[in-house]
């Protein structure tokens, strides 16, 4: 019994937890709405931010994208020729990529690679009193180093996608027509059939939910570091661990609402 | 004026003021002394409103910064500069970018007189040429300086200074003792500096301050403070391991 209400409590204390947690990003979300409307707006640091999120991210994205899309036509080819429908793999790549395997895939990328980094880059600045200094200095750290980051994070992390959905499908089609014969009249013929343009624009806003959760979980990670090098370290693991989870629950709420 | 009332603040179990009163005059440099880890950073950064205490007023110029929102702060905040103890500079930024800071958030200047601006805050803290440099790439005590430059790049009322010579060779702590004896006569600026420096201290105050416990027990002139009599401030001048102040 005593085992038993000790795991209930635990349990109770971790959901507690969890739930505050969440709250606390909201707010961080609306604190950012409002500082993102409110001039001077800072360009310089916009672009700066939007080439590291996205410019920098886009060799990883046209690596993944371009094999994910193989690897589909591959596995595709396989289990429709028991049916001789290997001529839907066209489409079925093509679909996968734009509606699901493009968005996901990019925002994992870019929490890998810019998430993280924004978690640490802000976590460095707090244990190392930069934000402190930021206060001192009667300048607000969430329009300075927040606001930027998710801006960046929300416009490019939809347009990495398009070239993950564009390189996937060449990839697709590579596999499909050079390494497997199909027909590559027929492999596109299906793209067209069976990809609506809507499929594409929702995939399109779920990459922008992606990387707003992304973003927002990196900054408010490393924003709220605490306890030196190690502490970096922490918040830079925790930031790509929860900002992938999220985004893989939210990409299945998100199917549900859209298709 | 500022002036600190009742001021009491742990972390966690640690008790680090412990109803700390502190008045600082108006134009003239306070210097606060006390064993590392006594809490003087702590104590700087409640004045500026980056701590706020578990009880106890801080007030400046008459209003109380505890009670404050965040917009009525930064308010305030425009009055003040401040040194940190690692200089705190932003690192994704130039020594220039860092320097010019403040005045691009807070004055219109253009770009020309920014720049001037800030090679006139470089000189005068002994710096010429490292405008370009990032801050991972100067020694510490250059940080420090620059930090120096930033804080008071918009010429404010108050500055505070945590440990500003810690760390640079005799010359160049002379060099920025003159340098805070000057500015602060020059601008009239109130000073609130700590140090551990015992030739600094007598150098640069108008009053000592002796923190200890969570207290200020002394305060006074650098000539009082030399006739003092309490066992802790003459230890802690003398910098004898025999005294009240345990060496854990
Ligand atoms: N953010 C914090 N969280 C927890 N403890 C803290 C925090 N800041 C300071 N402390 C503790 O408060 C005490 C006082 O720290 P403080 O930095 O003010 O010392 P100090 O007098 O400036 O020392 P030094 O001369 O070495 O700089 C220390 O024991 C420190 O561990
Ligand atoms: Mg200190």
């Amino acid at each position: 019994m005593n085992r038993f209400s000790g795991a209930l409590d635990r349990l109770g204390r971790a959901v507690l937890a969890g739930v505050e947690e969440m709250g606390k990003i909201i707010l961080l979300f609306v604190s950012v709405l409002g500082w993102m409307f409110r001039p001077p707006f800072k360009l310089r640091n916009i672009f700066k931010q939007m080439e590291f999120v996205g410019v920098k991210s886009i060799f990883v994205v046209v690596l993944t994208g371009t094999f994910t899309g193989m690897v589909m036509a591959l596995q595709g080819y396989h289990g429709f020729r028991m049916f001789s429908a290997e001529s839907l793999v066209g489409g079925t790549v093509a679909l996968g990529m734009t509606r699901e395997l493009g968005p996901v895939l990019t925002s994992l990328m870019v929490t890998a690679r810019a998430g993280s980094a924004m978690a640490a880059e802000l976590g460095t600045m707090r244990v190392t009193e930069q934000i402190d200094a930021l206060y001192v200095m009667a300048a607000n750290p969430v329009k300075h180093l927040i606001v930027p980051r998710v801006i960046a994070g929300v416009l490019m992390t939809p347009l990495l996608t398009v070239v993950s959905d564009f390189t996937g499908i060449l990839g697709g089609y590579f596999v499909g027509v050079h390494i497997l014969g199909i027909n590559s009249g027929i492999f596109i013929k299906n793209i067209t059939r069976l990809v609506e343009l809507n499929d594409i624009y929702n995939g399109l806003v779920k990459a922008a939910c992606f990387g707003l959760i992304l973003s927002l979980i990196g900054c408010y990670k490393g924003f709220n570091t605490y306890g030196g090098a190690e502490g970096v370290g922490r918040a830079t693991t925790e930031a790509v661990v929860l900002a992938s989870i999220s985004i893989l629950i939210s990409d299945y709420f998100l199917t549900a609402i859209m298709f | 004026m500022i002036k600190l009332v009742d001021l009491h603040k742990s972390f966690g179990k640690q008790k680090v003021l412990d109803g700390l009163d502190l008045e600082i005059e108006e134009e003239k440099t306070t210097v606060i002394i006390g064993r590392s880890g006594g809490g003087k950073s702590v104590l700087l950064k409640h004045i500026i409103g980056l701590l706020r205490p578990e009880r106890g007023q801080i007030l400046i110029d008459g209003t109380d910064i505890t009670k404050l929102n965040d917009r009525a702060l930064n308010e305030i905040r425009k009055k003040f500069g401040m040194l940190f103890q690692e200089a705190a500079l932003f690192d994704s930024m130039t020594v220039a970018e860092n320097v010019a800071f403040p005045l691009r958030e807070h004055t219109t200047m253009k770009e020309t007189e920014i720049r001037e601006t800030v090679a006139d805050r470089l000189r005068s803290v002994g710096l010429t040429g490292v405008e370009e440099k990032m801050p991972s790439e100067l020694s510490g005590g250059m940080r420090k300086r620059v930090g120096l430059a930033r804080a008071i790049a918009l010429r404010p009322q108050i500055v505070l200074f945590d440990e500003p010579t810690t760390g640079l060779d005799p010359v160049m702590t002379e060099a920025i003792n003159r340098l805070i004896i000057d500015t602060q006569k020059n601008f009239n600026l109130t000073c609130v500096v700590i140090s551990h420096d015992v030739r600094s201290i007598f150098e640069i105050g108008h009053r000592i301050a002796m923190l200890y416990e969570g207290k200020i027990i002394e305060n006074g002139t650098p000539e009082e403070l030399r006739g003092s009599q309490n066992p802790v401030t003459l230890q802690f001048l003398a910098g004898s391991i025999e005294g009240p102040i345990r060496i854990m």
